[in-house]
């Protein structure tokens, strides 16, 4: 296992806000974790951070010991909260788009897995129904062979099949050199797919455990102990 | 993602338990190859990590060996995965049979209302 992923004393001020506070955390190869928080906890600014999108108040960030940058883009393979590819795009045409940005994705991979799906490569992007689209979007993020992959929000209002189909894809393209995080807060329907679970609220870590762990010593599931710590 | 998981419990214990069950009702027979790791794990929608944990802990009780190379084969001699079964269908008869008990019923009582739902 190695160190893939290190924040130090990560903060980042908005004026009197802290979107992240003091926030230090290691991520090991090898690992599927879950980056868990109610709305404004902070998931997305960290991930923003990691992706080079937003520049830290203070503290460091470094994937495999560089800071977010041109160095780091070929190791971090990002699925935004929300879609940014043109609609009007054949899935083909996309494909080919990533092929030209990055050189570790593997074309052959992604259109296995579109044909899997029975989705045809001539389709535009805005023929698609929604649930097909996202998965076309992760299929795109996962055919990469990345060192970090980070799904924002891959589950969220999608339905139970396409859930299920999301958590199989990461699970069948899980790579012992690699890590995923990913942000949610739906956690019930992801639990157990996780090896790891970081809760955050306010910007800060207020849990760093494997989900076994927490099940054993909680006697009760990471979502039923999410509703506790979070209760309002 | 059909095993049904107890979600209050750890997963590793239950991914054993379930392949125990399997090799002891010899849906898996003795010496027959097992799944892949990733075939477990997309299946019971778990990590290849507790996976992975939970075979090699079934290593090591003498229910499962590794071949370098050519994955994981259930042991010929089964009596630890059927002790297991034996010990859940132990625990959960108990468990039941106390339940009833609470509700004052007799025995030969319970029996009977096996019997009579037993098709249902």
């Amino acid at each position: 296992m190695s160190e893939i992923l290190r924040c130090d004393h990560l903060t980042k001020q908005y004026g009197n806000l802290y979107a992240l506070n003091d926030l230090s955390l290691l991520i090991e190869s090898g690992k599927i974790i879950g980056l868990l928080g109610p709305n404004g906890a902070g998931k997305t600014t960290l991930i923003k951070i990691i992706n080079g999108l937003l520049t830290p108040s203070f503290g460091t960030v470094t994937i495999e010991g560089d800071s977010p940058g041109p160095k780091t883009k070929p190791k971090v393979s990002y699925l935004p909260d929300i879609s940014y590819l043109n609609n009007w795009m054949t899935v083909e045409q996309i494909v080919s788009m990533f092929a030209d940005f990055y050189d570790d994705f593997r074309p052959e991979l992604a259109y296995q897995m579109i044909q899997n799906l029975g989705i045809d490569k001539k389709m535009r992007l805005k023929t698609l129904s929604k649930g097909n689209k996202e998965k076309v979007c992760l299929i795109l993020v996962m055919s990469r062979n990345a060192k970090l992959y980070v799904l924002d929000e891959p589950i969220a209002g999608v339905d139970p099949a396409t859930r299920d189909y999301i958590i199989s894809t990461i699970i069948n393209n899980y790579n012992p050199d690699a890590s995923v995080l990913i942000s949610t807060h739906l956690i019930s329907d992801i639990e157990s797919v996780l090896d790891e679970v970081i809760f955050i609220k306010n910007g800060r870590i207020v849990l760093h455990d494997t989900v076994d762990h927490i099940r054993e010593e909680h006697g009760m599931s990471v979502d039923d102990l999410f509703r506790e710590v979070f209760r309002w | 993602m059909d095993w049904m998981l107890d979600k209050k419990r750890p997963i590793c214990p239950q991914i054993v338990e379930r392949l125990c069950i399997m090799i002891a009702c010899e849906k898996i027979a003795a010496g027959e190859r097992l799944m892949s790791v990733r075939d477990v794990a997309v299946k019971a929608g778990v990590t290849p990590n507790t996976v992975q944990k939970s075979f090699e802990q079934l290593e090591q009780t003498g229910v499962i060996y590794s071949k370098r190379g050519s994955g994981w084969y259930v042991c010929d001699d089964i009596h630890i995965a059927k002790d297991v079964l034996n010990h859940l269908l132990r625990e959960k008869t108990l468990a039941y049979l106390n339940d009833m008990r609470s509700l004052g019923i007799s025995d030969e009582k319970i029996i009977e209302i096996i019997k009579e739902y037993r098709h249902e």
